[in-house]
Formats: structure tokens, C-alpha cells, sequence
């Protein structure tokens, strides 16, 4: 325990790290950064998790860099309950193949930010079963916060009137019978 | 009440006679049944305006129902999103004819700020609204002074010619689409349906493959 005293995140890290690549990053502001490979990605969550107690994930979200490759940062900010600090992970993955491991079997609540990082980027993430969109309708094809997106948007109004084409359609056959 | 109740006759012979569509009307605009659809922000005033302060009871509309199947005045309070228009039309299927709308705020009436992919820019491009309220939010007044606006149209219509002439005649003469009203219906898809700013479109545009 490290209440009242500078907690040592580091050297917790680094234990906890011992097995798995990881490159320390040079921090945008005083959090610790970390950045994995996605093929290590699940090993250092779940190291992290279990051996340096990070035992909650507050985020999971992304950073397009258009037109840089690889294009996309994908963000976990992880948060020790026990220490009392975070730690923040971050995998590049290149817009042809934008996927990451998911981390729902550590922790189930990331299945939302998992979704809406899906919905909001593109970014897939492997293993999880109900990768589908949280804010946008299903079907809709742009993935809306990234940086090639329109600036005044694309309406969905088509989507919707398909939909509701194929609803009265159904009416229609309905009444028929 | 106007012409419905001669009341110098009805209280000398204790009875009168009408016009059915007048009786029928006089009911009708009396006992609206409100299903709130509280989207946001708007919908604290709606909340605000069924309560004992303002109280749309004054007005015979306080039996707001949360089902659709036991209203038939649809109030659109908030900030519809697409995600959400399909569940909007889907309750407004379910509401029984007669029906009618209002749209509260400027955010169901024309999108308001949002000027966003996300928010459906008017309800009217999904139902057929009988009343605008203009407002960020609009006062709970307001919205009652919506409600007896809708009263007085509501005196206006022909219930019965619905039923002697057909829907489509009745939608004509009374220069309302309600009753078939389809609003995409026939409608192909033209390259005005595109957004100006899609990717897509501005290549066309530009003459770029
Ligand atoms: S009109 Fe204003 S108050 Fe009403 S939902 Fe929109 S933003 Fe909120």
C-alpha cells in the first residue's frame, strides 16, 4: 500500500511487465505511458491486472492520425483502486488492419467502451462477441470522429428510409395475406 | 363550446341538437391523451407542465399514458436522434387514429444547434407535426398555448367524412397528411438525397473518379 507515501508505479510496472515487450513512452503529461505491440497487447493487460493491480479500466478510446501510418492509436487508461494510480497504455495499429485484442474477459464494463470506440473509429476488437455499433444505427457505413469524416456529417436519413421502406413493405404483404 | 350548446335551449328542454362531427370534435379536443416522449432537456418542461403548477388538466390532457396504444396526442419533447427515429415512428405507428403531434422545442422542430449526423434535423421529415413550438426550451405555457392551438384545428376537421368518403379524401380536403401519410414513400434516391459534404459526392462533383 502506498497511501500518504509517492507510490512506486514504475517499478510495479516493470515487475509486473517482466515478460511481456513493452517501450516506455515519453508521457504527454505527468501519467506513466506505456506502448505495446497489439500481438502483446492482452498479456500486459492481464499482467497488469492481476500482478500490478490495476483492477479497473477507466477508458478505452482512440486517436486517429491521419494521414500518418499506422494510423490509429488505440488508448487504455488503466486505474489501481489499491495504489492509488493510473497508468495509461497505447497500441498503433495501421488503418488496413485496424484491430486489437478485446479486454472483456479482464473486464467485462469495457464492452461499452469497446463499442463505442468501434462505432466512433472503425478500430474492430478481436474476441468480442457483440462488436456492434452503440451510438450510431446499425448499418450505418462512416465511423463518424474520424479525421477524413465530413465536418458537417453524413445524415443517416437513407438508412432510415430504407428502413422504413422495408417496414411498409412487410405492412403490405402482411395485409395481403 | 361555441355553436355545440344552445344553452338557452338545452336548459329549457333539457336536450339540444348538433352536428355529430361537432359533438364528436367537441370530445375529441377535450380529452387528449399526451404521450410524452421526453427525448432531453425539454422534457423537464413537459414534466413541469403536466404537474399542479401549470397543469394541463385545465385543458382535459392529463392522462398522460406511457403506452402508445392509449394516446393519441404525441408530444416530441427533445433532441431526436437517428439512433432513436425508428423507436419515434415505431410509437407513433402504435397510437390508435385520431392522432396528432406536437413538436416542442427547437430541437424536434428543426434540429435546432445540432446540426450534427447524429440528430434528425425535424421531426417532420419522419411524422407529420401539427404544431411547432419554437423555445430552447419553450416554457411550459408555450407549450400549452400549442395545445390549444392543436384544440382549435381539432374543431375544424370531419371525423365522419373519414369514414363516408375514404381516407384519401378526407387527407385532401382537410389539407392534412396524417391519415396516409408516407413521407418517403415512391421517393428513389437522387444525388440531392447526399449530403453536400460527402466524400463521395464531392468527388462526383469535381469530376474526379
Ligand atoms: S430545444 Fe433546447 S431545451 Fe429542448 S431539447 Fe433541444 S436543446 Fe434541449
Amino acid at each position: 500500500m502506498s497511501f500518504g507515501g509517492v507510490p512506486d508505479t514504475g517499478g510495479r510496472i516493470t515487475a509486473a511487465l517482466e515478460r511481456v515487450e513493452h517501450e516506455w513512452f515519453v508521457p504527454r503529461d505527468t501519467m506513466p505511458e506505456l506502448r505495446i505491440e497489439p500481438r502483446n497487447l492482452h498479456a500486459a493487460l492481464a499482467a497488469l491486472r492481476d500482478e500490478a493491480q490495476f483492477e479497473t479500466v477507466t477508458f478505452i478510446t482512440c486517436i486517429d492520425h491521419h494521414p500518418e501510418e499506422p494510423r490509429y492509436e488505440v488508448i487504455w487508461q488503466l486505474n489501481s483502486v489499491t495504489h492509488a494510480d493510473r497508468v495509461r497504455i497505447t497500441a498503433r495499429v495501421s488503418s488496413e488492419n485496424a484491430s486489437v485484442p478485446t479486454c472483456i474477459d479482464l473486464w467485462p464494463g469495457a464492452a461499452f467502451s469497446e463499442r463505442e470506440c468501434y462505432d466512433m473509429f472503425g478500430v474492430r476488437f478481436d474476441g468480442h462477441e457483440g462488436l456492434k455499433r452503440l451510438l450510431m444505427p446499425d448499418g450505418y457505413g462512416h465511423h463518424p470522429l474520424r479525421k477524413d469524416f465530413p465536418h458537417q456529417g453524413i445524415q443517416p436519413d437513407r438508412l432510415y428510409r430504407e428502413w422504413d421502406r422495408e417496414r411498409r413493405r412487410e405492412w403490405e404483404t402482411e395485409e395481403a395475406r | 363550446m361555441g355553436s355545440l350548446v344552445p344553452a338557452d335551449v338545452a336548459a329549457e328542454s333539457g336536450f339540444f341538437a348538433t352536428r355529430t362531427e361537432a359533438l364528436i370534435n367537441w370530445g375529441r379536443k377535450n380529452s387528449l391523451w399526451p404521450m410524452p416522449l421526453g427525448l432531453s432537456c425539454c422534457g423537464i418542461e413537459l414534466m413541469a407542465m403536466i404537474g399542479p403548477k401549470f397543469d394541463i388538466s385545465r385543458f382535459g390532457a392529463e392522462a398522460a399514458r406511457f403506452s402508445p396504444r392509449q394516446c393519441d396526442l404525441l408530444i416530441v419533447a427533445g433532441t431526436l436522434t437517428w439512433k432513436m427515429a425508428q423507436a419515434c415512428r415505431t410509437i407513433y405507428d402504435q397510437m390508435p387514429d385520431p392522432k396528432w403531434v406536437i413538436a416542442m422545442g427547437v430541437c424536434s422542430s428543426t434540429g435546432g444547434m445540432y446540426d450534427s449526423y447524429a440528430v434528425v434535423q425535424g421531426v417532420d421529415s419522419i411524422l407529420p407535426v401539427d404544431v411547432y413550438v419554437p423555445g430552447c426550451p419553450p416554457r411550459p405555457d408555450a407549450v400549452i398555448d400549442a395545445m390549444l392551438k392543436l384544440q382549435k384545428r381539432i374543431e375544424r376537421e370531419h371525423p365522419l367524412r373519414r369514414i363516408t368518403r375514404g381516407p384519401q379524401a378526407h387527407a385532401q380536403e382537410t389539407g392534412s397528411g396524417r391519415l396516409d401519410h408516407q413521407p418517403n414513400a415512391g421517393h428513389e434516391l437522387t444525388h440531392l438525397d447526399r449530403h453536400p459534404h460527402d466524400p463521395q459526392h464531392m468527388r462526383e462533383e469535381a469530376g474526379v473518379r
